[in-house]
């Protein structure tokens, strides 16, 4: 299936929820809208399953378009943040529903397939069983079941996991994505964290205050944000933004205005010379042990977060804020000093206007 | 660009016209007997604020009015704290709780006329049982003789049939109330009573103030029982404002000045209503400037 | 401000049979005066229960909580003089935010002055101090659970104060701000303070000594970095980390460790206890394993079946007999391709080995050299 929107925007009174935008949907591949909450990843899955119609602009499914149509003359499935089932049916019948409703099945079909699709999702000890009986996370493999039996060419998820502990979510997704991969459905998958959507492969769209800012291949959009915004909304930790100017094949950073980057001369274009440019360090970036030809960052340490694997250390330096990811557990005392060291070839750099003028080479680059 | 759908519009028909049957034209037909002299069924002369200003003057109408805004807010001092009492005594959970509501909410099936039946027989000191207990006890009490025995028997009768609602509405409020606060203000040390003051009551506000205009407007317009009652007497000791304007409808055929009477009616509650709620929600939420009790 | 010890059992049924009638298992432990404590565990493992024994909320049906050695199983939450901040934001709505903070002292008769003083530096710490005088009502939920926490902090006596996912409704990014007030303020008031969570982020951040939870059992006690190097349990191998800890079945035979039908030799210290234990399981985190070249000592040849671009590594998943193994690899190596066979050496200074009732057994291939990770 191809979703296309053309032109679309959605305005509800004055405020403009999403502007108008251009968006050809990767079929049979799972994009990940990504943006903070309120970014308009919901109004665009609204616009996309026929909730909500535009204000301006078509939708065009398989070319056809489809604007204004209701939703229950598209086939569309939808999974939300909420556990949503119908409370007083068993999960089987929750899973059978829209197969039932989509008739043309015997009895036995329906039996095979919800059998199988509860197989796949680890719910089949509890088919017998209401909705209600089951823990969080049970509840919403359901209704991932449920959305799957429809078999619908278009599969909208909006933050499913989110109501999940994280070692659920760490499991769901995963098998989430197998799913996904031995479909043939068109996903849209909606998130806030940069993470999912690294893990979730795929296509990303990044959208930040009602506007689609980059769309392509998820690691690519993470390698080469196409600006400052992008970089933001696809970064955690967030990316260390350091202001400067370009001089020369350097670049002079404006606070403390004593340390430089050495640039290849080539990579800023004439204009920039004068202009102000903001150099941008990924977290994994950073480092504490120092390498030959690495930049030094001093500060003191205001926390180190650690999440097992990794620990993301927050350090108030003289350049500004940073924030380190190093791999592992690693102790640090409040208010300690610490030096970070980047690799100049890891870093990216902004023009004045936020695009992007360089960026570090990535793995999968061609 | 964006097509705007009069079709709507049909779908809205249907509402538009119960509404006017049920309300907009018999108000109009009130408004329009209310400026007229209906003389006989074909001869009517306009009389313009007439009406109004008879009734305006008219003294009966004071002390009805005035015996009315006496019983209801009566009516709320009593049966606001005692819902409040009753629903706090009542069990959170378990059977016991089923079994409470449902012996509180017993009261609110019976009908108005039933329940002025009920009393009547119940305050006769013959073989009503509290007339009888009253009577034993030495206590002269006669709701049809003692005017004060009567106003406060149709009293003691609306808190009895009302009280439960006020009761059923703070209970579920109550009930609201997520066990985190209590956990939170047993750590904070706080005594009974400022669990009440500063979590019960604050989170009940917008039930009480349900409870507090459904009382003031029902008891304001309060009828049946006492008419089953005492007929409003005796005298006019219980003689409410509707069955006052009845009297007058009905009664008397004065259809113009009843009409004037009913519109002048619907603005008092209109009025004490919108007082009373904007009361009730500045009493909640305004910022207490040097509120604090130091 | 006191030493708790607890020495107890709880079952919400009358009569519990097995051990699946236990909300909390027995379990023994203590919680030294001015530490910072973490209870970790995903929902239903018993935390809220341990952290309600120890407020005074629940009584536990077995056992003893003692407060500086004095028995306090049947005292009230007042009577041991415990502070606890909820999940959600409790605020009394009419009164003010200065009224909020005050109301545990003025309900034990504090004198004014010094109720005013202690408010201040509170709300200082925790930034309400402009805020002081509006109706909490009608702050945003951060704001409503720094005073809930303020209200937590307020009184210098406690003997602890107790956090229950207090964080849930703070936003994603300003968590990190008031994870590192809250460890200021801990370093600051010295007061003990015990946090329960799901979220291994929050846990291991704010807690030098987390105590991760799972079924009614309290599987291991220890700081973030024992945690993450030393799980004494698979559960907690399992649930640090993300991804987490590989296992993969194992079993000694003929001087040598046999893992997905290939043959390892092993150091002669680890022989004997692995010898002993005949069928183990060979954990490993994603974070350890490396690629090497075929037939290096100590590397397992998998058969790779994803790799994944995660921004700052790859992720691989690769198969070594039935099981799927994962590692964190350098993005600036190449990655190999998706069917290929690769050489991840599995065994090292981080190997950690369990046995069949999930206990650690054995750890550390190599000599190990301590801090290594700091």
């Amino acid at each position: 299936m191809q979703l296309t929107l053309a032109g679309v925007a959605k305005r509800v009174g004055a405020a403009m929820h999403l502007y108008p935008l251009d968006f050809a949907l990767q079929s049979r591949a799972v994009t990940v809208l990504l943006g903070a909450t309120q970014a308009g990843k919901t109004t665009l899955m609204r616009l996309m399953a026929g909730l909500d119609a535009p204000s301006q602009g078509r939708v065009l499914v398989d070319g056809h378009d489809v604007t204004g149509w209701p939703v229950r003359e598209r086939n569309v499935a939808m999974v939300y943040q909420q556990f949503i089932n119908y409370p007083s049916m068993r999960v089987f019948d929750n899973i059978a529903s829209p197969l039932k409703l989509r008739g043309g099945l015997d009895r036995a079909a329906i039996d095979r397939r919800v059998r199988e699709l509860a197989a796949k999702l680890h719910i089949d000890p509890f088919l017998d069983r209401l909705p209600a009986e089951l823990s969080g996370g049970q509840q919403q493999r359901v209704a991932l079941a449920r959305a799957l039996a429809k078999e619908a060419p278009l599969m909208l998820l909006d933050e499913p996991l989110v109501n999940l502990d994280y070692k659920l979510r760490e499991e769901l997704r995963e098998e989430l994505s197998a799913l996904f991969a031995s479909g043939d459905s068109t996903v849209v998958y909606a998130t806030t964290e940069p993470t999912e959507a690294l893990l979730l492969g795929g296509y990303t769209a990044v959208l930040d205050a009602g506007e689609l800012l980059q769309y392509g291949p998820t690691a690519e959009v993470f390698h080469r944000p196409r600006s400052i915004r992008v970089a933001r909304a696809f970064s955690d930790p967030p990316i260390n933004l350091l202001a400067g100017h370009a001089v020369a094949s350097e670049i002079q950073l404006t606070d403390g205005a004593r340390l430089t980057v050495s640039l290849p001369t080539d990579a800023i274009p004439a204009d920039a010379t004068e202009a102000g440019v903001t150099a941008g360090i990924r977290a994994g970036a950073l480092r504490v042990h120092s390498q030959p030809g690495d930049v030094a960052l001093a500060g003191r340490v205001e926390l180190a977060e650690i999440s097992g694997s990794d620990t993301f250390v927050h350090v108030a330096a003289t350049v500004g804020p940073l924030v380190a990811q190093l791999t592992g557990v690693h102790d640090f005392q409040l208010g300690a000093p610490i030096t970070l060291y980047a690799d100049p070839a890891r870093i990216y750099v902004f023009d004045s206007r936020g695009a992007l003028l360089i960026a570090p080479d990535f793995p999968g680059a061609r | 660009m964006k097509p705007i759908n009069q079709k709507a519009w049909w779908l809205v028909l249907p509402v538009f016209i119960c509404v006017a049957f049920s309300a907009v034209l018999p108000l109009m037909t009130v408004v329009n007997y209310s400026v007229q002299d209906i003389i006989s069924p074909d001869r009517r002369v306009f009389v313009g604020t007439e009406w109004f200003a008879a009734v305006m003057r008219d003294e009966e109408l004071h002390s009805a009015l005035w015996r009315q805004l006496t019983f209801s807010l009566a009516v709320l001092a009593v049966e606001i704290p005692l819902g409040i009492a009753l629903a706090l005594s009542m069990p959170a959970r378990g059977w016991q709780a089923s079994a409470a509501l449902v012996l509180v909410a017993l009261s609110l099936l019976i009908p108005w006329n039933v329940v002025g039946t009920i009393w009547q027989i119940y305050g006769r000191a013959d073989i009503g049982l509290l007339g009888a207990a009253l009577a034993w006890l030495g206590v002269d009490y006669s709701y049809t003789g003692d005017a004060t025995d009567a106003w406060i028997t149709v009293l003691v009768m609306d808190v009895w049939h009302w009280t439960p609602l006020v009761a059923l509405l703070c209970y579920a409020g109550l009930r609201s109330i997520p066990d985190a606060y209590y956990q939170a203000a047993r750590i904070d040390g706080a005594s009974r009573f400022a669990v009440f003051r500063y979590i019960q009551l604050p989170k009940m506000r917008g039930v009480l103030m349900i409870a507090v205009l459904l009382r003031f407007m029902d008891s304001f317009m309060i009828y049946t029982e006492p008419f089953v009652l005492t007929g409003g007497g005796p005298g006019n000791a219980t003689t409410f404002l509707s069955q006052y304007l009845t009297q007058k409808a009905v009664g008397q055929f004065d259809l113009g000045p009843a009409a004037a009477f009913s519109l002048i009616y619907f603005l008092i509650i209109l009025l004490l209503c919108f007082i009373l709620y904007n009361w009730m929600q500045r009493v909640g939420t305004a910022d207490p400037e040097g509120a604090s009790h130091e | 401000m006191a030493r708790i010890d607890l020495d107890l059992a709880h079952s919400y049924l009358s009569d519990p049979k097995q051990d699946s009638d236990y909300a909390l298992l027995p379990l023994q432990m203590s919680f030294v005066d001015g530490g910072a404590y973490a209870l970790l565990g995903p929902s239903g493992c018993g935390k809220t229960t341990l952290l309600n024994i120890i407020s005074g909320l629940v009584r536990p049906s077995q056992g003893a909580v003692r407060f500086d050695g004095a028995d306090m199983t049947a005292r009230s939450p007042q009577e041991r003089n415990i502070a606890q901040v909820f999940q959600f934001p409790v605020v009394y709505d009419t009164m003010t935010v200065a009224d909020n903070l005050a109301f545990p002292l003025r309900n034990r008769g504090v004198a004014p002055d010094r109720i005013k003083t202690r408010v201040g530096r509170i709300a200082e710490m925790l930034e309400l101090s402009g805020q002081l005088n509006q109706r909490a009502a009608h702050l945003a939920a951060d704001a409503k659970q720094k005073i809930s926490l303020g209200r937590g902090l307020v009184r210098e006596d406690v003997s602890a104060v107790l956090f229950d996912e207090p964080l849930t409704v703070i936003d994603p990014h300003l968590k990190w701000q008031l994870r590192r007030k809250l460890k200021e303020i801990h370093h600051e008031l010295k007061l003990t303070l015990i946090y329960v969570t799901h979220d291994q982020v929050e846990a291991l951040t704010f807690a030098d000594q987390v105590v991760v939870m799972t079924r009614g059992q309290a599987v291991q006690i220890g700081t973030a970095a024992e945690l993450f190097e030393r799980p004494r349990h698979r559960f907690v191998g399992h649930f640090i980390g993300s991804p987490g800890m590989n296992f993969i079945p194992a079993r000694w035979r003929e001087g040598a460790i046999e893992v997905a039908g290939h043959r390892l030799p092993i150091a002669p210290a680890l022989a004997e206890r692995l010898s002993a234990a005949g069928e183990f399981m060979l954990g490993i985190r994603p974070e350890y394993v490396t690629q090497t070249e075929a037939g290096a000592s100590g590397a397992l040849p998998v058969e790779v079946s994803q790799v994944q671009d995660i921004g700052t590594y790859w992720l691989l998943a690769a198969r070594a007999g039935e099981t799927v193994l994962r590692a964190r690899l350098n993005l600036a190596s190449a990655a190999p391709d998706v069917g290929a066979t690769v050489w991840l050496k599995v065994l090292g200074p981080h190997s950690c080995f369990y046995g069949g009732d999930q206990q650690l057994i054995a750890a550390g291939v190599e000599p190990e050299q301590p801090g290594a990770s700091a």
